[in-house]
């Protein structure tokens, strides 16, 4: 990759390493996404897919290599993290919506006390997004009275109304009932169809050859290969991608 | 086919049924019934004639005020009334704005207001008009805070938060204040005391019980060494000890040229570093019941960690120990009357000044039984609004 293309890149990791305690989980990541672009990381559980988004925002440390995220590097400066993780927005596998708050509070509560908007813009927006999702009417209602798909397609929302420039997921779908995946993705496809960077953990390998613009495949903590869906699908070129592929598509 | 909605059968609900299932369902049980019934009555029968004929509630009656406030001047009693009055205003408006949440706390005022004016009445005193206004103000506030509604929240909530200091400038005065003298706390007692320490402990050791749990979980070796340290070293002592320090040690910590804080506060000071460590471990559980999954969505929302803290993990730890921050209470009601080691006169000490009264010697058992009903009352009607409060706040949220 040319330095020009890196001035496009809106997230750039260079050879990117973590432990955890003695255990090595990524060994040298490397990995840039470009603006506008939806990247699907999958692999099996326990390859770092995870642990390498959530090192994106800082939810993990990194301990060697470098990360850039619109043009800000991590480092430990509590101010720069502050301010990245106000520009990425992140959607947990167990939805984390904090269960004390209505829908409608919990869009609102960043917005408010870290934008500093007021209430009323706030409440605004964050009905506008509520609408974009498709609920609405259970703005004031609390998490736990909803179904899993509605409570993240909330997280999705309440992400979204810090208008970041990335949106994280990390394996959305996992945590939900079959017949809830479908409108948790409808809302990820339209989404990517706006031009939102994303960065995606997910084996919904039917999303990612619907709107995925590139993928990677990790397995133990490496970056095994990587390329369009089309050539991901129709020809991968290394035996353990195949044989993961054929696992997870054999049903 | 549509499943037919269908009563329950007969006889499997209702009073009947109940005691048919409880008290009657077999031979043995029938047996057990009655043999209960009649060693209940054995022992009631005479507890209850001796309080209708032999007891002379003459003492009661007769040092009511004494029982209730102890030597507080008796011309500056308006001021303990005051207190009575904005209570019930904040109870009523309460009501009003939170609906259930405060109702059973409003019910037991309500009752309470009533029972007390009756007894004035049957005692032919006066009170009885205070304590019949201070439901009507409960009421009338009732109807504010219903037509306020949601937007009555905030204030309500400043009421109560104004409430506590208030009430202390009141009952103590200020020499800055030509009509509130201040009144020397060692003319304070009975239940007035009780009441004061109770309230002043509780609401002065759990800020103070927060903080001590934050530190414990501090990353910093300092602050949570010595919030561990702090904790581990007053929940092992008695509470008789650490009353008998802050009365002995206190004024020796404070500068020379300080005025020596009167006992009173110097038993306050005691009780809130008491509970504090209590509160402590009651706000840790509550903490340890988060999950990381909180902190890390208000993180990667950019929430700072004062910001996670306060609006995040804060609320809902606190709330899930509710039960375990009532019952630090009720246990402070109760061992407020330990005070009385340190020389003070909280409502069970001025019940032994009372039985030295030349004419009400050997009224032991009206006096202490007088008591009892006070303590017992006090927390029944406390725990009775409080897990109303707990069900109302439950609904639906986690």
């Amino acid at each position: 990759m040319n330095e020009a293309d890196n001035s496009q890149d809106i997230i750039i990791s260079r050879d990117v390493h973590k432990w955890f305690d003695n255990f090595h989980v990524l060994k040298g990541i490397n990995l840039n996404v470009k603006k506008g672009e939806v990247v699907v990381i999958f692999g099996p559980s326990g390859s770092g897919k995870s642990t390498f988004i959530r090192c994106i925002n800082r939810l993990e440390e990194h301990q060697k290599g470098q990360i850039i995220v619109d043009g800000v590097e991590l480092t430990n400066d509590i101010r720069n993290i502050e301010a990245i993780r106000s520009e990425v927005g992140m959607v947990f596998q167990q939805f984390n919506l904090f269960p004390h708050l209505t829908v409608l509070q919990n869009v609102m509560l960043a917005p408010v006390w870290v934008r500093r908007s007021s209430k009323d813009l706030a409440s605004e927006t964050a009905m506008q997004l509520l609408k974009r999702v498709g609920i609405p009417e259970q703005a004031h209602k609390y998490p736990g009275q909803l179904s899993g798909g509605q409570q993240q397609r909330v997280a999705i929302a309440r992400a979204l109304a810090m208008q970041p420039k990335i949106m994280l997921f990390d394996e959305p779908t996992s945590a939900l009932d079959p017949e809830m995946i479908k409108e948790v993705l409808d809302v990820m496809v339209e989404l990517a169809k706006s031009g939102m960077t994303m960065l995606v953990v997910t084996h919904e390998m039917g999303f990612a050859r619907a709107v995925a613009s590139r993928m990677f495949f990790f397995d133990e903590g490496q970056i095994v290969e990587s390329g369009t869906p089309d050539e991901i699908f129709k020809s991968p070129k290394e035996d353990r991608t195949k044989l993961f592929l054929s696992q997870i598509l054999s049903h | 086919m549509a499943a037919v909605e269908m009563r329950p059968p007969r006889l499997s609900v209702g009073p009947i049924a109940w005691l048919r299932k409880n008290l009657f369902s077999t031979w043995y049980n029938v047996v057990l019934t009655f043999v209960g019934i009649t060693l209940l009555y054995a022992l009631l029968r005479p507890a209850i004639q001796w309080s209708l004929t032999e007891a002379r509630w003459g003492v009661i009656a007769a040092n009511l005020t004494l029982f209730m406030i102890g030597q507080y001047p008796r011309e500056e009693l308006w001021r303990v009334w005051l207190t009575i009055f904005m209570l019930g205003a904040l109870i009523g408006l309460s009501w009003g704005v939170w609906k259930d949440a405060a109702r059973g706390f409003a019910f037991i005022a309500l009752g309470a207001g009533f029972a007390f004016a009756v007894i004035g009445l049957l005692l032919n005193s006066d009170v009885w008009m205070n304590w019949l206004l201070a439901d009507a103000i409960l009421l009338a506030l009732y109807a504010v805070g219903w037509s306020l509604r949601a937007r009555g929240g905030s204030i309500t909530a400043v009421g109560w938060l104004l409430y506590f200091p208030l009430i202390f400038l009141l009952i103590a005065g200020t020499r800055f204040i030509p009509w509130l003298p201040a009144v020397q706390t060692s003319l304070w007692g009975g239940l007035l005391l009780t009441l004061m320490l109770t309230i002043v402990g509780n609401i002065g050791s759990l800020p103070l019980g927060i903080l001590l749990a934050l530190g414990r979980r501090s990353k910093l070796p300092i602050i949570k060494y010595f919030s561990i340290g702090y904790i581990e070293l007053i929940r092992g002592v008695p509470l008789v000890t650490i009353l008998f320090m802050a009365d002995l040690l206190l004024p020796l910590f404070l500068p020379a040229d300080m005025a020596r804080p009167d006992r009173v506060l110097r038993a306050m000071v005691g009780l809130i570093l008491f509970e504090a460590a209590y509160q402590a471990e009651n706000v840790r559980g509550g903490l340890q019941s988060i999950n990381r999954g909180q902190y890390e969505a208000a993180q990667a929302l950019g929430l700072s960690g004062t910001l996670t803290m306060t609006l995040i993990v804060l609320p809902q730890a606190l709330r899930a120990v509710i039960p375990a921050l009532f019952n630090s209470f009720v246990s402070l009601f109760k061992d407020t009357s330990l005070v009385a080691i340190i020389g003070l006169f909280d409502i069970l000490r001025i019940g032994r000044s009372v039985l030295a009264q030349s004419e009400w010697l050997g009224t032991h058992r009206e006096v202490f039984l007088f008591a009892f009903i006070i303590y017992w009352g006090f927390n029944l009607a406390f725990t009775y609004g409080s897990r109303r409060m707990e069900e109302a706040l439950g609904v639906g949220k986690r």
